[in-house]
């Protein structure tokens, strides 16, 4: 039995936690009974868990993105719950920190990542006129090994027990002397695992836009949302390894009784916290700058106008990505470098500030002399700008070490980061995700309960987190599961539980909306419901498996506007036979396998670990032997294809 | 629109609970350090507050003036590309204000990194403060006591906290006299104090530590210079001494109440300073880790 | 697939262009991996020795001298397959490769004795911050080796199968660079550990 010990939830015991069990196998045991009763296993292996189209493969991530919402959300309402009240008892210390620190991972690596890369995948093939991505088999295993790392991280919580040394997970906190339990063993392997496969999506997508722009679109003709995603992919192809090197030291401690991180034997606590920081500023920049471009594509349609200072918005975008390397100190000013390396951190950091004052203002300027309309994407943009700004004016704050000394570890701190986030990562998400839903799937969402949504997510993040800039400052540090009524948190606090409950709403709300426009809305919206101006507009709603009859022509960022104000040719080929990947069920296999052995490992399971490690090999070298040219789809068929849609484009 | 209303009201609400309040704690400084911090925060929040104010300025104009509602049918928007000189003032103007708080944040970071103006003559009053899961030990090693959870300084003095950790990282927090620093288990940091009001100041650590992080708090209280050295005396004449089989007990996970001992632990389980820091190499250098703090 | 008869094979379809481009843009996240390991390594070699032996106490010149020689001979034969390759020859490419893989065997058995060296030393994988990013850093290339022998084996069976067409030339190019890379990998090994901790 002394096996199976290592499996069970230490260390404290919670109705909450075996009740979610449960839920977790009654979900489980009802999709399987729904896809054989519905015989839709079929259905599902062959369209969507095999497949390798980059627009089906960005709707799983977004598929994904939304579940990983809702788990974070839920960690979120809970800890607003706790703290609403002084000397609360709702969670104790322990399933606090493991909620907190669940609720970083979540939200970061498996909900904004996946929401972006997403976002990227269905759209940027589609802005750049090609047929899919460059390497679309990689793209499946991309996917398929972020699943498996959201999986492992989330089996977490019912195997074994979460990590629980906040997000950041500092060491020597996250060592075994002070964790003991399996948790943040699973933090490493489950970020290592996703890890792996946001690289890929990183070469993959570098390559893609690159190569595999139509004919005509320079670099400084791509859509700003393709430029956002090309720097983003450059961001994620030099961060990345950092932490790959970052958590496999961390494994390494936990598992290997080594010295990294440890404080004696020469190792260094404070070298994780760098190298976390090496990547985890850029990954900061990685979450916005896709955000930023969905925000000049929306902006741009909605106000009717080209988007303001394109050559400035690009260059905003470089400055900033080569500044994101710069500024990681920032994030701990007060570990005692001294006050020379603070201020020139301090300066790099405030330096952030021009290139995205830029932006704001050649957002504004967009706006300006255009005829704005105000559509559920565009709200979500408008709203974006004031509240980034002081998201961003706050962070010019923080950037000031000496202050940062008073605002470093309190709740300050968390109201700019979410303050930063929220409006821009996921506003940016939401809104483009209401923009695109035509795209993915034929119809529009509601725009009556898509504002609904709006107004309760707005005031909720605003009720949610301006208060915490004055608890902050009234000295509440973060991570406090609890406080007393002498300290005067109790008010502000009970305030943002308020906000938190309304966000709750707001995202209910997003999905009813698709549960209501799925029965109801209309069908029949064309191929440019929104009156759009970017390449990817050119083609049907929802998009053919080929995206393009005919490889467009391109001679402006604003290649459908041109071809539709004036006069631009923009598909000036005849139809031919399309040469296309195929379907494959080695990406879920081989990410299958990856799971596996992350879970082995987890557990020190060795024999587990060798069997799975086998298996990758395997995997590895039967795709180096394996042969598969693709397929063709013929012209025959996408004219009939193509005349359903009512004339070839 | 109900709903609107109740909103508003909420508000209100808030903003009325807000001036009804002390205070705030890093705003309501008692010494140079946390002063020179405060006034920093203020500058920057005023500077900010234009540029917010200049961008919602900006953004209610336009909305309310070229929304399409309010627009003939007919108008079609202009292609406008970049504009050089308007270009050259969104990218001047921010310059200019990160310039400016540029400066600002070097020489204050400088200020506080150093013992405060006018406190920098005499030598401090050096205290190591070294935190354990969950507690906060404060060794004089001059005076040669040593308390658990509370610290008592004397007031106009230079007091020099020498911070480190029997384990996780933590940081040193006392809002009200300066900002925060680490304490971790393989370097000293050293934080300059002066408390310039008699009073009990609320400390505490402010990084995550585990299960006790919530009550990892402690006071400090600042009294007169002869006040301290009569609690100072009461102590040796009252305390037990702090042996190293005691000190190896409270350094078990878990919480204490205040606790006074005669004699510091600093004689058998020293700082991680000088050429008791383990990345410490040769002697040669021992001198410059053990005084560099001074400057 | 469409052929471009001007290119050398291995560049000839959009494909293998876009397969060789990705590998450039991986082998630039390599080096990020290598200089993570790198920089910390720097960091640790003066503040993480603890109570364990340093650089100077452990380190052998002899075998060094010989893994780099085998190593800086095998990217130079390497270079000679892709030259076979380009003039389409393939035994001598193949021979060319064989001799690679060899000469990657020869520095992996090397490297394993130095390993078991220092584990005599007593310098472990637990002993210090110091010894732990030694051996992982070469640890680490190490195993960039040892996966590259596999790949090398992969490529070398389906070349024979198959004979040399857009998709083996395509492969074996890679695998070229991938080797290369892996050189140069040594070179800054060889210079900045073991030389500078000689000294």
């Amino acid at each position: 039995m002394d096996f199976f010990d290592r499996f069970s939830i230490p260390p404290h015991d919670d109705p909450m936690l075996y009740a979610s069990i449960v839920a977790i196998a009654i979900v489980s045991i009802a999709i399987v009974v729904g896809l054989t009763y519905f015989k839709k296993w079929g259905y599902l292996w062959n369209e969507w868990l095999t497949t390798v189209d980059h627009k089906r493969i960005g709707i799983m991530y977004i598929i994904s993105a939304l579940l990983m919402l809702f788990r974070g959300g839920a960690d979120a309402v809970m800890m607003r719950l706790q703290t609403a009240v002084p000397d609360n008892t709702f969670l104790d210390a322990q399933h606090y920190n493991e909620v907190f620190t669940t609720h970083g991972v979540v939200m970061i690596i498996f909900m904004a990542m996946a929401f972006i890369i997403g976002m990227m995948n269905f759209v940027v093939p589609l802005q750049i006129g090609a047929r899919d991505v460059a390497f679309p088999r990689l793209n499946a295993l991309s996917f398929w090994l972020y699943f498996a790392g959201a999986m492992l991280f989330n089996l977490s919580f019912v195997v074994g027990g979460s990590p629980d040394a906040g997000w950041t997970n500092y060491y020597p906190l996250a060592g075994t002397d002070f964790s003991e339990h399996v948790g943040v063993n699973y933090y490493n392997w489950a970020l290592q695992i996703s890890g792996i496969g946001t690289l890929m999506t990183g070469i993959n997508f570098i390559a893609t836009i690159m190569k595999m722009r139509a004919p005509g679109m320079k670099l400084m003709k791509m859509p700003m949302f393709t430029w956002s995603a090309l720097i983003t992919n450059l961001i994620i192809v030099f961060a990345f390894p950092v932490l790959t090197i970052a958590l496999l030291m961390g494994t390494f401690d936990r598992q290997f009784f080594t010295n990294f991180f440890t404080t004696s034997d020469g190792g260094m606590d404070m070298m994780w916290a760098n190298l976390f920081w090496i990547w985890g500023h850029p990954e900061v920049y990685i979450l916005i700058l896709p955000a930023f471009g969905i925000y000049s594509q929306i902006i741009s349609t909605f106000s009717q106008r080209n988007l303001y200072g394109y050559k400035s918005m690009v260059a905003s975008m470089v400055v900033i990505s080569l500044l994101s390397f710069l500024v990681w100190v920032h994030h701990f000013f007060t570990m005692g470098q001294g006050a020379v390396a603070n201020s020139i951190f301090s300066i790099t950091t405030m330096a952030i500030a021009v290139p995205t004052g830029i932006k704001i203002f050649n957002w504004l300027l967009t706006m300006w002399k255009g005829k704005i309309r105000f559509t559920t994407p565009m709200m979500y943009s408008v709203a974006f700008i004031p509240l980034f700004t002081i998201g961003g004016v706050t962070g010019v704050m923080l950037a000031m070490a000496s202050a940062d000394y008073q605002y470093h570890n309190t709740m300050f701190l968390v109201a700019h980061f979410h303050n930063v986030i929220i409006p821009g990562v996921v506003f940016a998400m939401i809104a483009g995700l209401i923009y695109y839903w035509p795209k993915m799937f034929g119809f529009m969402l509601n725009e009556r309960i898509g504002k609904w949504a709006f107004w309760n997510i707005v005031i909720g993040f605003c009720l949610a987190f301006f208060p915490m800039y004055i608890t902050g400052l009234n000295g509440q540090a973060r991570r406090m599961y609890t406080y007393s009524e002498s300290t005067g948190f109790g008010p502000l606090s009970m305030v943002s539980f308020i906000g938190a409950l309304l966000l709750a709403v707001g995202f209910v709300l997003i999905v009813y909306n698709v549960y209501y426009s799925f029965r109801h809305a209309p069908r029949n919206v064309g191929d440019d419901p929104w009156n759009a101006r970017s390449l990817e507009w050119a083609t049907h709603n929802p998009v053919p498996e080929y995206n393009f009859a005919i490889t467009p022509n391109v001679n402006s960022e604003e290649a459908f506007w041109d071809y539709k104000k004036n006069g631009h040719d923009l598909f000036k080929g005849k139809i031919e036979d399309i040469h296309m990947p195929n379907n494959s069920g080695w990406s879920i296999i081989f990410a299958g396998i990856f799971f596996v052995f992350g879970f082995c490992f987890v557990f020190h399971v060795w024999a587990g670990v060798i069997i799975a490690f086998l298996g990758i090999i395997g995997c590895m070298i039967y795709r180096s032997f394996e042969k598969d040219d693709g397929h063709h789809i013929h012209k025959e068929e996408i004219e009939e294809t193509e005349k359903k849609f009512g004339g070839a484009k | 629109m109900k709903l609107k209303w109740t909103y508003l009201a909420f508000l209100a609400g808030i903003a009325s609970l807000l001036a009804g309040c002390e205070p705030l704690l890093v705003l309501n400084p008692k010494g140079p350090q946390a002063e020179t911090t405060a006034n920093v925060i203020w500058i920057s929040i005023i500077t900010m507050s234009v540029i917010v104010i200049v961008v919602l300025v900006m953004l209610t104009v336009i909305l309310l003036k070229y929304r399409a509602s309010k627009q003939d049918p007919d108008y079609e928007p202009p292609h406008i590309e970049g504009n050089k000189y308007l270009e050259g003032i969104i990218v001047g103007i921010p310059i200019i204000i990160v310039a400016f708080l540029s400066v600002v944040s070097a020489t204050s970071t400088h200020q506080v990194e150093n013992p405060p103006e006018g406190y920098d003559a005499d030598e401090p009053l050096v205290i190591y403060a070294s935190s354990s899961n969950w507690k906060w030990h404060f060794s004089y090693p001059e005076q040669d006591i040593e308390t658990v959870n509370y610290v008592f300084i004397p007031t106009n003095q230079n007091v020099e906290f020498r911070l480190y950790s029997h384990g996780t990282i933590s940081s040193f927090w006392v809002p009200q006299l300066a900002g925060q620093k680490y304490a971790m288990a393989d370097m000293t940091n050293y934080l300059n104090v002066v408390a310039e009001e008699p009073g009990e100041y609320v400390g505490r650590n402010s990084n995550f530590n585990g299960e006790g992080f919530a009550e990892n708090d402690f006071t400090v209280t600042a009294m007169a210079p002869s006040e301290f050295d009569s609690w100072v005396e009461d102590i040796h004449n009252t305390a037990e001494p702090l042996t190293e089989e005691k000190f190896e007990e409270l350094l078990e996970p878990g919480h204490l109440g205040r606790m006074t001992f005669t004699g510091t632990h600093q004689d058998f389980k020293p700082a991680p300073e000088g050429e008791n820091s383990p990345h410490h190499h040769g002697s040669s250098d021992s001198e410059d880790d053990g005084e560099h703090h001074h400057h | 697939m469409k052929h471009d008869s001007n290119l050398p094979l291995e560049y000839s379809t959009e494909t293998n262009e876009m397969n060789i481009l990705g590998f450039w843009i991986f082998l630039g996240a390599e080096i990020m991996l290598f200089a993570t390991l790198f920089t910390t390594y720097f960091v640790y070699v003066d503040r993480g020795v603890g109570n364990g032996p340093a650089g100077s106490e452990i380190f052998e010149l002899t075998p060094v001298m010989i893994e780099t020689i085998l190593l800086l001979t095998s990217s130079f034969t390497i270079g000679l397959a892709v030259h076979a390759m380009r003039i389409n020859r393939v035994k001598a490419m193949i021979g060319f490769m064989i001799v690679t893989l060899l000469l990657g065997a020869g520095f992996i058995s090397l490297e394993v004795y130095e390993f078991i060296h220092y584990y005599h030393e007593g310098a472990t994988l637990q002993t210090s911050g110091f010894t732990a990013i030694l051996l992982t850093t070469l640890g680490t290339h190490g195993a960039h080796v040892t996966l590259g022998l596999f790949w090398g084996i992969m490529i070398i069976i389906q070349t024979l199968r198959n004979g040399l067409n857009a998709r083996t030339a395509n492969k074996s190019f890679i695998f070229s660079l991938y080797w290369h890379f892996l050189d140069v990998m040594w070179i800054f090994i060889f210079s900045f550990i073991y030389l500078k901790g000689m000294m």
